[in-house]
């Protein structure tokens, strides 16, 4: 007879298990030997509390209820809960805080997608450090832990999380077509975002860098290729750059300027990881300037999350070609 | 390395002929593939064959780059994580609600019963679209032919593909209503279009100006 566990969760026997111990290390011991102190959050959060942080990550969590009535969630995201842990705990503090966490995260996911239910993230937090010195600070160090996992060919996919719904209000783009056209983005339906630019009656030259802008993907020399309301960001992602190769890992970036992530909260910066072995992305990450003043004193904030299962699919292939 | 950089995800069924005549004007020799009906794989060329409705679990899982599938394959799997790039025109039909013929055969099951029952391959669509236009529905899924679904008595009405419309008339159905027009769409994996940006990025140039009016 067969016990079964939830769909999208699953057991983790010896070899894998000790294999993902090891990893986690090698991904903690970069990290903590840049100063970030490792710390843990309760799984279960107060469903308000992540609430606060970002409606929709709440929505896709599991709830229940404790013994007085309080709406309780499985924690959907390892960011928000920091954000909290900060204002209670580190409200008097100076300069920038550089915090870790290896922890799971539960979202409700449909079942058969094949994607998990249950799954272990490894992030870091660099709280009251603002853009770009933040941002290339967090980018690099993820691509350390990478290194340091034995990844080879891992890539930073990196964008502006705020430059498209900027681009519409530059072009006074009215809502409901407006929350349309950034779901339809956010679905990656290029198709149907070409189509709604097209109805929004703008002149040539705004639907044109509004369709092309989604498809500019490469190395640095995609941020020449914008003009108009858009060069400003840019300008932001260059001045990364400059950063990023200071720190030698400049290789490694493909700017994305159509790049969306899921989370509500970001402000500038998001990016994502991803490696030739695995189909989906490994990590992703961002700037979140507005999330800590939800909670307390407001400060900037950057933060990037690797999905552990994932970096191991990625590190298993790597000693595969190897040998 | 094959012809494009890529692994492309190629849809047997109504899509097949008319995405191997694209990829022929592309340039990738669709020989070996017209010649080989049971062969899947064909490596030196960069091409699987799968079911339509496979098409974007490989390109998904970036078992295959990018593919070409149909808009109702698409909107049938609408959690799929994948980029649509480009809609390529071909394999025009269209998803429509039809019953028997008669006055009102959709109608009088919701006034009298309060719901219609509707049969279906595409059980997303069909429940999405009645739930749009305020009317409750009872979705039942079949996997083979829906049309004999009104006739035996088992639904009020279907939801289903029709090209030229003849099946249905066939079975003394009657389009009652239009839910979506579909035409075969160029999907891609999220990762590769990033890491094989340029390789996508120049055929999809190719594809545009190869299925241009």
């Amino acid at each position: 007879m067969i016990h079964p566990v939830p769909p999208g969760t699953r057991d983790v026997l010896p070899d894998e298990m000790r294999e993902l111990r090891a990893l986690s290390a090698r991904v903690l011991d970069t990290w903590q030997g840049a100063g970030y102190g490792e710390v843990w959050t309760p799984t279960l959060e107060f469903e308000d509390v992540m609430r606060r942080g970002d409606d929709r990550s709440a929505a896709a969590g599991f709830r229940t209820f404790d013994d007085q009535g309080h709406v309780l969630t499985l924690r959907s995201d390892g960011t928000i809960p920091i954000a909290r842990l900060v204002a209670n705990r580190f409200e008097h503090a100076d300069g920038p805080i550089r915090l870790c966490y290896f922890a799971h995260a539960y979202r409700a996911v449909k079942v058969r997608s094949g994607q998990p239910r249950e799954f272990l993230q490894g992030g870091m937090e660099l709280i009251g450090e603002p853009a770009p010195d933040g941002d290339a600070e967090v980018i690099a160090l993820t691509l350390e832990a990478l290194n340091a996992a034995g990844l080879r060919r891992h890539r930073i996919g990196l964008g502006d999380g705020a430059l498209y719904g900027a681009l519409l209000s530059e072009f006074e783009v009215p809502e409901p077509a407006r929350a349309a056209l950034l779901e339809t983005l956010s679905r990656r339906d290029l198709v149907g975002v070409e189509m709604r630019v097209r109805r929004l009656g703008l002149g040539d030259a705004e639907c044109e860098l509004l369709t092309r802008l989604l498809s500019l993907r490469g190395g640095p020399e995609v941020l020449d290729r914008v003009d108009g309301p858009a060069a400003r960001a840019v300008d932001g992602l260059r001045e990364l750059y400059e950063l990023l190769s200071e720190r030698g890992v400049a290789d490694r970036v493909i700017f994305d300027l159509g790049l969306v992530r899921e989370l509500g909260y970001y402000t500038g910066v998001v990016f994502e990881v991803y490696d030739p072995a695995v189909g989906f992305a490994i990590g992703g990450g961002g700037r979140y300037d507005d999330l800590l003043a939800r909670f307390g004193p407001a400060r900037p904030a950057c933060g990037v999350a690797l999905d552990i299962h994932r970096v191991h699919i990625a590190q298993l292939e790597e000693e595969r070609q190897a040998s | 390395v094959t012809a494009t950089g890529l692994t492309i995800a190629v849809p047997r069924g109504a899509l097949f002929g008319e995405t191997l005549d694209l990829l022929d004007r592309l340039g990738v020799s669709t020989q070996e593939i017209r010649a080989n009906d049971r062969r899947l794989i064909f490596p030196d060329l960069g091409v699987i064959t799968t079911r339509p409705s496979d098409v974007p679990t490989y390109v998904e899982h970036g078992a295959a780059d990018i593919g070409i599938t149909g808009k109702d394959v698409l909107l049938e799997q609408t959690d799929r994580e994948v980029y649509e790039l480009l809609d390529l025109g071909y394999g025009y039909c269209r998803m429509i609600v039809a019953a028997r013929d008669g006055d009102d055969p959709l109608g009088e099951p919701l006034r009298r019963r309060g719901s219609v029952r509707v049969a279906t391959k595409y059980p997303v669509i069909a429940k999405d679209y009645f739930a749009r236009t305020g009317r409750q529905a009872e979705i039942v899924e079949v996997k083979g032919s829906v049309e004999i679904g009104p006739l035996t008595g088992l639904v009020d009405a279907i939801v289903d593909l029709t090209a030229s419309g003849r099946t249905l008339a066939e079975n003394h159905l009657v389009e009652h209503e239009q839910i979506v027009e579909c035409t075969a769409r160029l999907i891609a994996n999220p990762v590769s279009h990033k890491l094989k940006a340029d390789a996508i990025d120049a055929l999809v140039q190719k594809m545009r100006e190869a299925v241009a009016p």
